[in-house]
């Protein structure tokens, strides 16, 4: 558990205590912050910013910055630029560049297939995303209610699920779900529901996406149900008792005080659960390689498999920049809103 | 009495539910581990075999015995242990500048790297794949240990940010109050209070980098020159229909992570409760 304790301490307390909670909730703090840093002990700090003390955070930023536009920025601006060519198998061999304009956004943009597979994408991303973000919260909430011995042994379980690696999660979920030897159809076949003995999980496009759905889920909520935990131990207890005080139910209570003062760790949750689910790829391409009849790609599946795959890496490019578009696009409203903290914070330091 | 009753049953539900969830997430794992200890003719019965009372270890040999397996997992761990090193020290450096300090462009570099971590890496293979192969490094060790650190360094860095604004900046202002350089304040106040912050980031780090499987498919197509993940999916889509084998090698990629995550998990409980750093 302590890695994700120490996580949530490290992610939701310290955001919660300075931009994401009321300025009420904020008062134990910073008082005590008040105290100990007198304005005299403030003052060489901002006295004396000479010229090397304004060149520090550039110089400790220059290597992240650096890989990050080596690694990153370079095979963006290739991607952009390729977006805009027709690569394919003989181009690739013969080392020829072949502009096409705009021709491949026009095509993709008018394809049917393209906007199918982005509805898809999006309504798995929300399904997953609501469960685990639900169960985990859950999860989380029963973590906090449990006695140690308990609450040890669950965590272990979730600890044990969360550091299975994807590929051999895959596998097993695979093995599970064997049609003729899987031990979930023997289960459902026990439990009565016969027609299930020797049934075909990865026949159906709504089946198979159920199995995505199961692995994808039970892969993830040991992070949100671990780390709402730790993070609910951050909250004073007075306000759990004020709450309980004024006769508040244990729904009140997650609405009245575990809710907004954890309404940080919410946010950056779900925004990388949304980010992890939206770019899940081993998981969907493992099990049945976007099938049956392509019906459970999603984009990145979709743009690796036109891309990669058919050997059309112009096109494949122009839908790997379509979907960097629309998951900047879910994403919009939680980067907006870190950006306004980071200014109030700012103007703190 | 009735106040009684309703206690036993108010401690009665969470456990029982409890323990239900924790079989749940157990089980995928101890079915991988079981099966690949059973015989053939115990994982191929109608009635599944509970518990593996004619334990082998023949799949296991079969695993490690499929070709270039220990050359694989050789470059698995060299690459994975190189990329979570060099991230985690770049990030320590940029996460305490963005933390501690303020300048212009902070924020434009901040949502660099929130956008950096968003990188859908497994849709620009293609254009990674063109750079790799214009320099000359397909089927090489270099090309990856590089992606693999930038795809770990953004969420590392932005976690690290969180720990080290829980370290209370008086205990650096008080020690170079004491005379400390504010390197040495770092090195001898600070970076211990974030050992445990670094090992909990290092395990996402280790996690991703261990896992990752679209880039090395498409750039180490040389058999020995991949890492563990293509060997388990290459292992598969051979040995698919020999479930103990194949739940075998599942076991041998997964153990290191899971002797990880159990090994410094408590470490950081550790590192937790004795640094009495949050009142």
């Amino acid at each position: 558990m302590a890695a994700q304790l120490d996580d949530a301490v490290g992610k939701a307390a310290p955001r919660t205590g300075k931009g994401g909670a009321p300025p009420g909730r904020r008062a134990p703090r910073s008082p005590g912050r008040g105290a100990a840093r007198p304005p005299a002990g403030r003052a060489p700090r901002s006295a004396a910013p000479g010229p090397s003390a304004r060149r520090t955070p550039y110089l400790l930023l220059l290597p992240a910055l650096l890989a990050t536009a080596v690694l990153l920025g370079w095979p963006m601006v290739r991607n952009v630029l390729l977006s805009f060519q027709n690569l394919d198998m003989k181009e690739l061999i013969q080392h020829l560049t072949d502009w096409r304009g705009t021709g491949n956004y026009q095509e993709i943009l008018g394809s049917e297939q393209f906007w199918r597979v982005t509805l898809r994408t999006l309504v798995f991303t929300a399904v997953n995303v609501v469960l685990i973000m639900v169960l985990g919260v859950l999860i989380g909430l029963l973590l906090a209610r449990l006695g140690t011995k308990m609450r040890l042994t669950l965590s272990l379980a979730l600890v044990l699920a969360w550091a299975m690696p994807v590929i051999a999660a895959t596998t097993v979920f695979q093995w599970l779900f064997d049609s003729r030897y899987g031990v979930v159809n023997w289960l459902l076949d026990k439990a009565g529901w016969h027609a299930m003995a020797h049934y075909d999980w990865v026949g159906t496009q709504l089946s198979t996406f159920s199995v995505i759905t199961v692995l994808i889920v039970w892969q993830s909520l040991p992070f949100v149900a671990l780390n709402l935990y730790a993070a609910t131990t951050t909250i004073p207890r007075e306000l759990y008792e004020a709450a309980r005080m004024d006769g508040a139910g244990t729904w009140q209570v997650f609405t009245s005080v575990t809710f907004p003062f954890l309404k940080p760790f919410f946010l950056a949750t779900t925004f990388l659960e949304i980010i992890w689910v939206f770019k899940a790829f081993p998981q969907i391409f493992a099990i049945n390689e976007g099938g049956p009849d392509r019906l459970t790609e999603t984009l990145p599946i979709y743009a690796f498999t036109e891309g990669v795959g058919n050997l059309h890496f112009g096109m494949g490019a122009a839908i790997s920049l379509l979907t960097i578009v629309v998951l900047l696009a879910m994403t919009a409203h939680y980067l907006r809103l870190t950006l306004r903290q980071e200014r109030h914070e700012e103007n703190e330091l | 009495m009735k106040r009684a009753v309703s206690a036993t049953a108010g401690r009665l539900w969470p456990n029982a539910t409890a323990l239900v969830l924790a079989a749940g997430f157990v089980f995928p794992v101890y079915w991988m581990f079981s099966t690949a200890f059973k015989p053939t003719r115990d994982i191929v019965t109608d009635e599944p075999v509970w518990f593996p009372f004619h334990g082998t270890a023949e799949h296991f040999a079969t695993a490690v015995h499929a070709p270039h397996f220990w050359t694989l997992a050789a470059n698995s761990v060299l690459v994975t242990v190189l990329a979570v090193g060099l991230s985690l020290v770049i990030a320590l450096c940029g996460a305490f500048a963005l933390t501690r300090m303020r300048f212009r462009g902070r924020r434009g570099i901040l949502l660099t790297f929130m956008i950096a971590q968003m990188a859908p890496w497994e849709v620009m293979v293609i254009s990674i794949y063109l750079i790799v192969r214009d320099a000359d490094l397909l089927n090489s060790l270099a090309p990856l240990t590089c992606f693999y650190m930038l795809m770990v360094l953004p969420f590392t860095l932005l976690t690290l940010r969180g720990h080290v604004a829980a370290v209370p900046r008086e205990l650096e202002e008080s020690a170079m109050v004491d005379g400390c350089s504010r390197r040495q304040a770092f090195r001898k106040v600070v970076f211990p209070l974030l050992a445990p912050g670094l090992m909990a980031t290092s395990l996402f780090g280790f996690i991703t980098a261990w896992n990752e499987f679209p880039l090395v498919l498409v750039l180490n197509k040389e058999p020995a020159m991949g890492t563990l993940p293509l060997w388990l999916s290459q292992f598969q889509s051979q040995f698919g229909d020999d479930w103990g084998a194949t739940m075998a090698a599942a076991s041998i990629f997964a153990v290191p992570v899971l002797v990880l995550f159990l090994v410094l998990q408590r470490k950081a409980v550790g590192g937790l409760t004795s640094g009495a750093v949050k009142g």
